[in-house]
């Protein structure tokens, strides 16, 4: 075996890349406590210091330090960056996408229009030449995509009905397998994508060969450009890495190459703490490394993680507010075999929430099971009482489904690392469809042209009874959701049809086998309130009020229904009824590039702006306020407490939503327990009966009210410039948001009983 | 089977009690605590009435949050004032292998019949007791409450006599009870009992308050302020509490 693989066991990864089968004959359980766990080293300080300071530079200049306008972003577009160029010597991993820190990369290929409105709104120009460049010469994603809609689905955009779509952002998701260049090194990759191309096709050209043979040149080129990049770094990629240190370093120059040529919604960094872990134990093991060197690599690699930055346009922030990348990086879960999978490096990647305070990013996520070691359960809740910056979701529902190499995709979704890619697909209005099944495909919100109310959805029938018939709504919503699932599903096909031909995303499909599986992503908005409104109209009197279109656009309820997120079958079955029969109406339809329909019930923190756009509901939501995020139940909706709710949520079957299904709630600390050690050992019992239940996700968030008040009103406090809560799938810095968002995050803890 | 006069349910009670809890409020109470935040209680009258059986059933919907103790904690109001009831509870909830736990003030204790004999009965279903003990000194007491404090504290020896756990809680009010010799008064008294697990202090909040101007009753602590960080951590350490 070559020197770089010395002591390293196993056979079938060493030919063929097969990262998982090295992982699994190679890696350490650890199940004592944190204890082991080394501070931050001086160096970690100093850079840390430097970089919250040019974090706190970029808020006051409006949430933006810098933005590039001449050279546009490639692998090797731009000279090498440091935190701070005197002290680059203490930075033991680098790689920055730009020349600077926090400086944003032109990237123009998914649109230009949007590129120079992003960089427009900061006070910076773009270079007039792209103009011309991206109009005349070159096509982007986003003209492509508008080149082919048809009318309905402008219109469809326009409403809102289907939103939040990657036509005017990268479309993410896609994770490649950056440990591939630690293991490997960049010339075996190569080979084997070379083999991969010789074997495409037996010479016939079919659309699919041609298509596929142009994206293996595509990666092949990308992989060279991988190691030019490192080169300006200094370093040799072409070679496996040889020991921690240049492991965490490959690993991370291969995130880099992502984050350089992609701004997808979710960057995801992948399940990469086990591997890493292999490697800092064979050098502990050969006295090379000390605990808190190896601490050390995992603050300044996770320190880069910090600070991923694109540059958006003002409606994508308002749809994921706070400037999230979605860099998401797993610990935990378990394997195949029934080993755990938690390793000391499991539990140095948490403790860069100590060493380096609070932070959204890297989007930190346990892969959870009743199963893991209680030690480590208990030092991840201690750390969600502390910074509620971690996120959980259940590995015993994904590994039947994923296997247990798979990695988070973007705030929740599960994908095989490296042998899979998602389409991803925002999300459907089912609350508006409602509405639309009320008023014959009329939008309550858009008039067209002449004043009228929009006509958007299919011209059916409108109900026109005083008070709502359960039966005769069930029977329209059906019909309307029929049209709403075909008509979303061909807006997706377009998108990525147009993704893959125009901002294909090379550099991370070379890290991911050319065989490989796709997912199509859907999701639903308004999950909460469709339950709740159906569950009104059945158990309840519901009298609709009409405007002078004759729209309906208020609902006076009169009676007592039960509610999502008591614990009441009733409304909850009404949740699975509305799951089952949406995906059921997606899978009927050809998804692009054959791939697998799956579906989510998550939102990030679009559950504002979706709720803008969509009119009052009859479950007692007033116009345009927002909607619950993800699958929690509706604000004040909870009337029996946490576990309640908790029960109400996993009864929600993942099997029919293999997206994610999330749910985001908030504890206040003196309800939770009287010291930190009660409070995480309490979280760890919710956690292990919730997710015993079959439940997939859980943001926990570990505050009061009081606190969020004050950050709204103080946001200069030195104590909130790093304030991290948990949102919809993803944490965000609190004063980051918008106000509406804090308002909106505000509004659904205080609802909380005492 | 009784009836019990419920004022409301919560699925998640994790300070009342080992593990997470089912919590049963039940109404009525004949203490007047000047801090009380759960007056809406006081009056026995309730429209929720449940009897053992059905609430077990909905207690039993959380037993997959169970694992590391965890069960049923009744509170209230007063729950000893529905003692027949509270009896048929925990005996059922026995016979299901649910852990029993009663918050009390105990003010409704006595040794006299037909009172005693009901309590004697139900400590044998009652897997430990969080005792409040609102002021150590009787006159305060009665000042602080309305009632007497000879009979709550033969309750608490009364338990220490037959060995049942218990969890003391004592509410901290700046200017009421927060004071040195009170607070190490209260634990000379905790000091003479053998069933003591653990001492919680819990700090005064006006959260409550608005409860009071909702049913129309005056206020009392208006303009008292928590305590602050400094005192709670004084109190603590006088009383050895967690």
């Amino acid at each position: 075996m070559r020197d770089e693989w010395r002591s390293f066991k196993g056979v079938k990864w060493v030919d063929d890349v097969n990262v998982r089968d090295f992982i699994q004959n190679n890696y350490t359980q650890y199940d004592g406590d944190e204890s082991f766990l080394a501070g931050p080293t001086e160096a970690t300080d100093k850079l840390w210091g430097r970089l919250q300071e040019l974090q706190k530079a970029e808020r006051e200049k409006g949430g933006v330090l810098e933005c590039e306008t001449e050279v546009v972003s490639s692998l090797t577009a731009y000279g090498p960056g440091y935190i701070d160029e005197s002290m680059k010597d203490l930075e033991q991993i680098v790689g920055l996408q730009t020349d600077k820190p926090l400086k944003r990369a032109f990237m123009p290929y998914g649109g230009i229009k949007m590129a120079q409105q992003a960089a427009a709104q900061y006070g910076y120009d773009v270079n007039p030449k792209y103009e011309q460049i991206f109009n005349e010469y070159h096509k982007t994603h986003n003209q492509a995509v508008f080149d082919a809609y048809t009318d309905e689905m402008k219109t469809a955009r326009h409403t809102h009905i289907v939103t939040g779509l990657p036509d005017t952002y990268g479309r993410g998701r896609i994770v490649g397998d950056y440990r591939r260049v630690a293991l490997y090194g960049i010339d075996f990759l190569i080979a084997k994508k070379k083999e991969d191309f010789k074997n495409c096709g037996h010479g016939d050209m079919s659309d699919d060969i041609i298509r596929l043979r142009e994206e293996i040149t595509m990666q092949i080129r990308a992989l060279q450009g991988m190691k030019e990049m490192a080169k300006i770094y200094g370093f040799d990629i072409s070679q496996p890495a040889k020991n921690a240190k240049e492991a965490v370093q490959w690993l991370y120059f291969g995130y880099l190459a992502a984050i350089k040529t992609q701004n997808g919604a979710a960057m995801s960094v992948g399940r990469v703490s086990t591997f890493l872990d292999i490697y800092i134990n064979r050098d502990l093991e050969e006295g090379t490394l000390t605990e808190e060197q190896a601490q050390e690599l995992i603050d300044h690699m996770t320190m880069k993680f910090r600070m991923v930055k694109f540059a958006r346009i003002e409606s994508y922030n308002q749809l994921f507010s706070g400037d999230p990348v979605w860099a998401t990086l797993e610990v935990g879960g378990i394997g195949m075999d029934g080993r755990h999978m938690v390793t000391k490096n499991d539990y140095r990647f948490l403790h860069t929430l100590e060493n380096m305070g609070p932070s959204p990013e890297p989007n930190l996520t346990v892969l959870y099971s009743s199963a893991l070691p209680e030690q480590f359960k208990k030092y991840a809740a201690k750390i969600s009482v502390t910074t509620s910056s971690i996120q959980y979701e259940n590995d015993d529902v994904m590994k039947p489904i994923w296997g247990d190499d798979y990695s988070i995709c973007c705030c929740v979704s599960a994908t095989q690392t490296g042998k899979e890619i998602q389409f991803f697909g925002a999300r459907a209005n089912l609350a508006k469809a409602l509405l639309y099944a009320i008023n014959g495909g009329k939008d309550e919100k858009h008039k067209d042209k002449n004043g009228k109310p929009m006509q958007c959805g299919p011209e059916l029938a409108p109900i026109t009874s005083e008070y709502l018939d359960y039966d005769e709504v069930m029977h329209k919503y059906d019909l309307m959701l029929d049209w709403v699932a075909g008509l979303y599903v061909n807006i997706l096909n377009l998108i990525h049809y147009m993704h893959d031909k125009y901002y294909y995303e090379a550099a991370e499909m070379a890290l991911i086998d050319t065989d490989l599986r796709r997912t199509f992503a859907t999701g639903i908005a308004g999950f909460s309130h469709v339950i709740d409104s159906l569950s009104a109209i059945k158990y309840a009197k519901v009298k609709v009020l009409r405007d002078e279109f004759g729209l309906a656009t208020g609902f006076e309820t009169t009676g007592e229904f039960p509610k999502y997120g008591n614990d009441d079958d009733r409304a909850d079955e009404i949740g699975v009824w509305l799951l089952k029969t949406f995906i059921t109406k997606i899978k009927k339809y050809h998804t692009y590039r054959n791939s697998e329909p799956t579906t989510s019930i998550l939102t990030i923190t679009s559950n504002v702006v979706y709720g803008k756009a969509t009119g009052a509901t009859p479950d007692g939501r007033e116009a345009y306020k927002p909607f619950a995020p993800g699958a929690s139940p509706s604000y004040g909706a909870e009337q029996n407490g946490l576990l309640a709710s908790l029960n109400s949520v996993s009864k929600i079957p993942y099997e029919y939503s293999l997206d994610g299904i999330s749910n985001t709630q908030t504890m206040n600390p003196d309800a939770l327990g009287h010291t930190d050690e009660e409070r995480a050992a309490q979280l760890v019992n919710a956690m292990d009966g919730y997710f015993d239940r079959g439940a997939h996700h859980l943001n926990v968030n570990v505050f009061g009210t009081e606190k969020l008040l004050d950050a709204q009103a103080h946001p200069e406090k030195p104590e909130y410039a790093n304030f991290t809560i948990r949102v919809s799938g993803y944490a965000v810095k609190f004063i980051s948001l918008t106000k509406e968002q804090q308002d909106d995050v505000i509004a659904r803890t205080c609802h909380k009983r005492l | 089977m009784i009836k019990g006069r419920i004022h409301s349910l919560e699925s998640f009670g994790s300070v009342d009690g080992p593990g997470l809890r089912y919590i049963i409020f039940l109404k009525g109470c004949d203490m007047r605590c000047k801090y009380c935040h759960n007056v809406d209680t006081w009056n026995p009258e309730s429209d929720m009435q449940y009897d053992a059986n059905e609430l077990l059933d909905k207690a039993e919907r959380y037993r997959a949050y169970w694992k590391n103790g965890g069960g049923i904690t009744v509170s209230g109001g007063e729950a000893l004032l529905q003692i027949d009831f509270l009896l048929e509870l925990f005996k059922e909830a026995k016979k299901r292998d649910i852990n029993t736990c009663l918050d009390t003030s105990a003010q409704p204790f006595t040794r006299n019949e037909p009172f005693f004999s009901k309590f004697e009965e139900l400590m044998k279903y009652t897997d430990l007791l969080l005792l409040d003990i609102k002021h150590i000194d009787d006159e305060e007491h009665k000042k602080l409450t309305g009632h007497t404090n000879v009979n709550i504290l033969d309750c608490a020896r009364y338990l220490s006599d037959i060995k049942k756990p218990v969890w003391i809680r004592h509410v901290l009010v700046p200017g009421i009870t927060d004071n040195d010799e009170y607070l190490k008064k209260t634990k000379e008294f905790i000091d003479t009992l053998d069933n003591v697990e653990r001492v919680d202090v819990l700090p005064y909040h006006s959260m409550g308050a608005y409860k009071f101007e909702e049913l129309g009753i005056p206020y009392q602590l208006k303009g008292v302020e928590p305590p602050t960080a400094e005192r709670i951590k004084n109190a603590k350490d006088i009383l050895g509490a967690v």
